[in-house]
């Protein structure tokens, strides 16, 4: 053998072995009695989604698999783990974009054998990993992400979503500014040069010319994600003297608007309608003033109902983490208990079901998570919906509470089954 | 390499191509996907080998990773080219022709001023699919190829077919590289590096080298942007942006330049590795990479390819 040939060899060889070493190393052990249910979370564990959303959903993981798994939940989900089968978790980090996020939920499926994935906070993620869930044959949860073309251009057996679309929240930021602000006229917007802040104004837009056919949009302003400078987009805004300022401005760049528009006077002359505004309110609480609208992305955190599951779920994620639960927090609740329904449902007191039973128990399921109850209701049983909310800040000395607070139930915010949210959006919204 | 020519490699790599065809079926399924993506990134590092061993590092090879990758999902959507093998020419052939138009300009550039050069307009591609929201914006759209070479992805052969057109196109791609290197026009890009004053002086157009580079590591790395969008069935911007084009000369340097097959053995491992970090460390990951990273610069500043070297001279 040639040295070329040798070092080839060598490295066909060593590759081979590293693969072979690493399917041994993941194969699965023998079965014990009945193995706990293996969740894999995708999440934001670092960059600047980690933050505001990704830890946030990570925590409320955390403490709702550990408390189930020691029954700790109150009624309707008080059984153990799933219908007493203890719950194991494996987290892996959403950074790196959609082909690493594409590898990883292979790996996920195919080396760690995972039984379910729920995850995905990035909307391309989310379009992403869908058609390989459909390849792989397993139960996929999306508990975060906003788009609403996953259902609306594709049919999926394997992927269901446990939260409603984006769509929701900005028709609901729309007919509440319309019904608590009757003189708004004029409309200026500072969203986000990505898909997420494109889509939102675009909805946003759409629902206010539909609702106010007078309403006249004095300026969209699309700085970059991530620019972190608003000087120029600030002054433009003001310079239309706007009645409301539309934005979906999230984590860092939320943060940094609202501290060099306060001081410029915007929110004198403006309101502003931040409609994931409430993952900032407790970091933002001296700086976000009177008469600011709130959305929290359903009846989520500040907005969720008093109920029996949603007082356990605040307190002992309080407890654990000294911050309350934001939106996301509990919509990761909602996957998990959405998960716990529908495989209880699917054992009806016998056996450990399959993944067919567990999905045919999901379609079109109605469950109860802290955030009310939620209905499996669009996408063939596979997109959830749930009520609206919106609240006006009261500010008192940088102690936030909300007034005038609005629900809408969510067939006045969602398009009905099979029609697309935007010409839903054109042709059907109402009052 | 002294001491002559070293041997000709296509036998050897024909060889490897028949081992990693050979292989698939005992392979774990999630390593023949890691496999494919290790081939396709591979493919963009064996373009950056060519440039670097002409003196010259591009930071913006995302720019053609990612028209392969848009090329091939706007020929599965728009032109609905069902087969893959049409979908990775149709992407090579468009990087190749950016870079043609782009060589014009940038083949004047050398050093820092080309590195930036090709960023910004790796950067400028960015931003106009960020802005086109007809392509789906940052959250790019789905592609998927119904069959390759006839055989359809669900039949238990097609299956593995972007796996298969992967390892056939490196094969493709190394050989001919391989083979082109040791002609004469392959022969001047050492020589442009060490002195292009002296490369003019004899007769040789050192900047049509150069552009001649520059397309062919666009088309080596439009295929690898294909490949990718095809085994992973989505595109989006993020083939374009700098981390990613920083992730081939990530690749490139772990590898080293010694031998066109360098590149697949780097970005492999690289693929390896950082998959069992997020598996193993999710909250710690990247330190994982990049302390590896910081151990191949240190103890083996040729690139992980030395090893195999310096086994052999010891030998």
């Amino acid at each position: 053998m040639r040295p070329w040939s040798r070092s080839l060899a060598a490295t066909a060889v060593l590759s081979t072995l590293l693969l072979a070493g690493a399917a041994v190393a993941q194969a699965p052990a023998p079965a014990a009695e009945v193995k706990p249910f293996k969740i894999g979370v995708v999440t934001f564990l670092s960059g600047g989604a980690a933050g505001p959303f990704g830890v946030p959903a990570r925590n409320a993981a955390e403490v709702v698999v550990e408390a189930l798994n020691g029954g700790k939940l109150p009624a309707p989900h008080a059984a153990k783990g799933l219908g007493g089968r203890a719950i194991e978790v494996v987290f892996i980090d959403e950074a790196g974009g959609p082909t690493t996020q594409v590898a990883e939920y292979r790996n996920l499926v195919q080396r760690q054998n995972v039984d379910a994935v729920i995850g995905y906070i990035s909307s391309g993620d989310c379009l992403a990993v869908a058609p390989v869930a459909e390849e792989l044959k397993k139960l996929t949860l999306l508990f975060d992400c906003g788009t609403p073309r996953i259902f609306e251009e594709g049919t999926y057996r394997y992927v269901f979503r446990t939260a409603p679309h984006a769509t929701l929240d900005n028709v609901a930021a729309a007919l509440y500014v319309t019904e608590t602000m009757p003189k708004t006229r004029k409309v200026a917007g500072i969203n986000q040069n990505y898909a997420w802040g494109q889509d939102s104004w675009t909805d946003f837009e759409a629902s206010m010319k539909v609702l106010r056919p007078d309403v006249q949009i004095t300026t969209s302003q699309m700085p970059k994600l991530g620019a972190g400078q608003y000087g120029a987009e600030i002054s433009a805004l003001m310079s239309g003297s706007p009645d409301i300022v539309h934005s979906s401005f999230w984590g860092g760049d939320l943060d940094a608007f609202v501290l060099q528009a306060a001081p410029r006077g915007l929110f004198k002359k403006s309101v502003a309608v931040f409609t994931a505004g409430e993952t900032a309110m407790y970091k933002l609480a001296g700086q976000i003033p009177d008469g600011t609208i709130i959305g929290a992305r359903g009846a989520n955190g500040v907005y969720a109902p008093d109920n029996a599951l949603n007082g356990w779920f605040r307190t002992a994620y309080t407890d654990r983490y000294s911050l309350p639960p934001v939106y996301p927090s509990y919509r990761m609740a909602q996957a998990i208990l959405g998960l716990k329904a529908a495989y209880e449902k699917a054992q009806a007191g016998g056996a450990a079901p399959d993944q067919d039973k567990i999905i045919a128990a999901l379609e079109g399921l109605t469950f109860e998570s802290p955030s009310g109850t939620v209905k499996m209701a669009l996408g063939k049983g596979h997109q959830a919906v749930s009520e609206a909310v919106y609240g006006t800040v009261k500010n008192v000395k940088g102690k936030i509470t909300f007034v005038n607070v609005k629900r809408y139930p969510a067939e006045k915010v969602l398009p009905p089954e099979g029609v697309k949210s935007a010409d839903w959006i054109k042709s059907s919204l109402k009052k | 390499m002294s001491a002559g020519a070293p041997p000709r490699l296509w036998p050897r790599l024909g060889l490897a191509l028949l081992v990693t065809l050979a292989v698939v079926p005992f392979l774990p399924k999630w390593a023949a996907f890691l496999v494919t993506l290790a081939l396709a990134k591979g493919l963009v590092a064996l373009g950056l080998l060519l440039l670097m061993r002409t003196g010259l590092v591009s930071f913006g090879q995302g720019l053609y990773y990612g028209i392969g990758a848009y090329a091939a999902g706007m020929g599965a959507s728009a032109l609905e080219l069902g087969d893959a093998v049409p979908l990775v020419l149709l992407g090579a052939t468009a990087a190749g022709l950016v870079a043609l138009l782009l060589g014009l300009l940038l083949a004047r550039y050398r050093t820092i001023f080309f590195a930036m050069l090709s960023l910004a307009f790796s950067m400028i591609f960015y931003g106009l699919l960020v802005k086109t929201s007809a392509l789906g914006s940052t959250d790019g759209f789905n592609v998927a190829a119904r069959s390759t070479f006839g055989l359809p992805t669900t039949s238990p052969v097609g299956r593995f077919g972007v796996y298969g057109l992967g390892a056939l196109v490196v094969f493709v791609g190394a050989a001919s590289l391989d083979r082109y290197l040791r002609s004469h026009l392959g022969r001047l890009a050492p020589a442009i590096r060490d002195n292009e004053l002296r490369v003019e002086y004899m007769g040789a157009s050192v900047r049509n080298v150069v552009h001649l580079h520059l397309v062919l590591a666009a088309v080596l790395a439009g295929a690898g942007g294909a490949l990718t969008a095809l085994a992973v069935g989505h595109v989006d911007p993020e083939t374009t942006y700098w981390t990613t084009s920083g992730e081939f000369v990530f690749v490139a340097i772990l590898s080293g330049t010694g031998s066109v097959a360098a590149p697949f053995v780097g970005a492999l491992l690289l693929e390896l590795l950082r998959s069992f970090a997020y598996e193993h460390a999710p909250n710690t990951w990247q330190l994982v990479v990049g302390a590896s990273m910081l151990a191949v610069i240190l103890f083996l500043p040729e690139g992980l390819w030395s090893v195999f070297r310096r086994r052999r001279r010891a030998a």
